[in-house]
């Protein structure tokens, strides 16, 4: 149960190996003692983050995620709740996809949109019934601000997270009343594995900063947030500008 | 109970924090309760009565929650023994109104007459006599529990002993308290005798209710929590006991038993976040500090205004705003009067505004196995919710661990699991005999979530 000063006993992540997933737990620990469920692939990577976070003092429980297979989400929530109820389910996983390939391969299109929307609203779905059953949590949904306004460097990616951004917000408030709550987190560039190579884009942020993101707005009952701050009057500003500008700005 | 007639209500505590919903379901008497634990889905059932635990006791997030406050009747009275039988769901308050007037006080009552007899057993409530005469469970000759299996026991500390004391102060875990006989005190006035001492700090306070706590039935002191350096812990010290008939004035003795209690108004809901900051609490408590005499003696009150001076404002929560607030009640075993001081010393100079809190000395404890009163000093405070809270009182809890103290269930919103664990030695008894009467689990609550009780 998330406490009287929102402080969380328990932790799903979705996705449990990536940076974000990683950093939010991080933080979570730097508070409390806390559960700690990870849904992800079985591989080397998430041992290794499930030693690391029970060294930082997490009670770390592992199920097996995949998000290119339909039938995992309803079998990984019913897993991850058998150990007791998930007071926070952050949904963290996604793929960036190459562009190049994207445009021209409507194979890796259709597996792009298994990953990054198909799988995020089916494990939205199933975690909201079992969350409404349990008559309280949070489900935290990682978006993105390249769904905020597709551009050609990235429209495919960016379509997906327009998408699951949709899900999520027309889910917190299909929720309302219900114990349940939703935060949908729109994070700029962010440094980390998925983004490994590529240059920084402008405002660019960490991994710890959106944990921070995170765990700040589950403790205020935010509904959503934008990482950096400044990333939302940014966004606002370029979803009204004109096409023809939009198109040539340089990112 | 047909699940579609009950209507998904969010329920909080007396710190009006973490609300969750639950059906909430109205029990008359025992075929209803049992009705609605036979009916209750797969997230349990939990007694509530007049929801004075400040946390989330009386929660149920996503399950059943069972009104007890309408089985209230009074079903049998010895005038002899002064022993009652009573429903659960009656509260202190109406036993006060029907036998003050005969002669009959409760044998303890907490800062409020707002609590059910039911609540009274499952948090195993204390009051300013523990000194003398113990908690509230030490004054239950039996109570009847309705259990998971559907059965009605009769417990007390004779029969199943183990049952009873892990019914008493158990948070309504082990199954629904349905009736209980309650052993009343005999009174000759509505009156007491009340001694009144303003101590200018911490150490004299405590020095004078080490001295002299044996001479009164009742006693506790209000600690001014804002006061630092040489005035920390400045405090009123009020001490009495009931005044017998030849102690009032003529004019009253006629009708010694008079007693009316009345709520005068209620707090309206419009309180925005923050009003209680340090500036408007310091005020406050020097106003209060100031306007009590510094030594009196033998003054008559009534016992609304000596027992239950918040009693007075309905529903007085909802001046801490929207966010609500958390109430921290520790006591530490005497010789840890030190921890106490860094406790105080920490909450007044953090800048976290607290009205007044209140200071006590324990008597014995006893068999309860969740049961918080043990030998010495209680702590309470009410503090609003603010940003950096958390840490302020984890960091007291490890004060409270090392000192081998606790915190009181009643009053937890916050506490965390594996400190809670190290606060109550005899948790794994209580876990036993859930198991023994409650092997599936059926009664459970947000609190029992929430601290893997």
């Amino acid at each position: 149960m998330i406490d009287a000063l929102g402080s969380v006993g328990s932790l799903l992540l979705v996705g449990g190996t990536s940076d974000i997933a990683v950093a939010t737990a991080r933080r979570y620990l730097q508070e409390r003692p806390l559960r700690v469920v990870l849904a992800a692939r079985d591989s080397d990577r998430r041992s290794a983050v499930a030693e690391q976070l029970r060294t930082a003092g997490a009670t770390v429980d592992v199920v097996d995620f995949d998000a290119a297979d339909p039938a995992s989400p309803e079998r990984m929530v019913a897993e991850a709740a058998a150990g007791g109820d998930i007071d926070v389910a952050v949904v963290a996983f996604g793929q960036l996809g190459e562009q190049e390939q994207l445009a021209v391969d409507p194979t890796a299109v259709s597996a792009l949109g298994q990953v990054n929307y198909v799988a995020p609203i089916v494990v939205g779905t199933v975690l909201a019934n079992r969350l409404r059953a349990q008559g309280h949590g949070v489900i935290v949904a990682l978006s993105s601000v390249a769904g905020e306004r597709a551009r050609k460097s990235n429209f495919v990616y960016g379509s997906t997270k327009a998408g699951m951004d949709a899900f999520y917000s027309g889910l917190a408030d299909s929720l309302v009343g219900t114990g349940v709550s939703v935060l949908v987190v729109r994070p700029g560039f962010v440094k980390s594995k998925m983004t490994e190579g590529l240059p920084d884009a402008p405002l660019a942020t960490t991994p710890e900063a959106v944990a921070d993101a995170i765990v700040t707005g589950v403790r205020k009952g935010k509904h959503t947030v934008w990482v950096p701050g400044a990333m939302r009057w940014v966004m606002s500003g370029l979803r009204h500008t004109p096409r023809a500008v939009f198109r040539k700005l340089p990112f | 109970m047909p699940e579609t007639t009950l209507p998904q209500v969010p329920l909080y505590g007396w710190g009006r924090t973490a609300a969750t919903p639950a059906l909430l379901a109205p029990v008359h008497g025992e075929e209803e309760a049992r009705a609605a634990l036979q009916g209750h889905g797969g997230r349990g059932v939990v007694a509530r009565g007049l929801a004075r635990s400040y946390g989330d006791a009386a929660q149920n997030a996503g399950g059943h929650v069972l009104d007890m406050t309408r089985a209230d009747r009074v079903l049998g009275v010895d005038l002899a023994t002064g022993e009652i039988d009573v429903e659960a769901g009656i509260s202190l308050d109406r036993l006060m109104t029907l036998f003050v007037p005969m002669g009959f006080f409760v044998p303890v009552t907490p800062g409020t007459r707002y609590v059910t007899v039911g609540g009274a057993i499952a948090a195993d409530i204390h009051g300013k006599n523990h000194h003398r005469v113990g908690s509230f469970a030490q004054h239950v000759r039996w109570m009847d529990l309705l259990t998971a299996d559907g059965q009605v026991r009769r417990i007390s500390p004779e029969q199943d002993p183990d049952l009873f004391w892990a019914t008493a102060g158990g948070m309504g875990l082990t199954g629904v308290i349905l009736r209980a006989r309650v052993a009343m005190k005999a009174i000759e006035s509505s009156k007491i005798l009340v001694d009144t001492d303003r101590t200018p700090d911490l150490d004299s306070l405590m020095t004078l209710l080490t001295e002299t706590d044996h001479l009164y039935d009742y006693s506790v002191a209000w600690i001014d929590c804002v006061a630092k350096g040489a005035r920390m812990g400045r405090s009123v010290l009020t001490r009495g006991r009931f005044a017998r008939r030849d102690e009032l004035p003529a004019k009253q003795q006629a009708d010694p038993l008079r007693y009316s209690s009345s709520v005068l108004l209620s707090a309206p809901n419009v309180f925005p976040p923050g009003m209680l900051n340090s500036l408007t609490v310091s005020a406050f408590n020097e106003v209060w500090y100031r306007k009590a005499p510094k030594r009196k003696r033998d003054q008559l009150q009534s016992i609304p205004t000596f027992f239950h001076p918040l009693d007075g404002v309905g529903e007085w929560n909802r001046i801490y705003g929207p966010r609500g607030f958390v109430q921290y009640q520790v006591t530490v075993p005497f010789g840890q009067e030190e921890a106490m001081r860094e406790i105080l010393t920490r909450i007044s100079s953090s800048g976290h505004a607290s009205f007044l809190a209140v200071l006590k000395r324990f008597g014995d404890g006893n068999p309860g196995m969740l049961s918080y009163p043990s030998p010495g000093w209680t702590l309470a405070l009410d503090i609003p919710v603010v940003a950096g809270l958390a840490e302020l009182l984890d960091g007291l809890d490890e004060l409270v661990i090392a000192a081998e103290g606790r915190t009181y269930l009643a009053k937890d919103s916050r506490v965390r699991p594996e400190v809670f664990e190290k606060m109550y030695p005899r948790l794994d008894d209580f876990r036993a005999v859930r198991r023994r009467v409650d092997p599936d689990g059926v009664f459970t609550s947000d609190l029992a979530r929430r601290l893997s009780l």
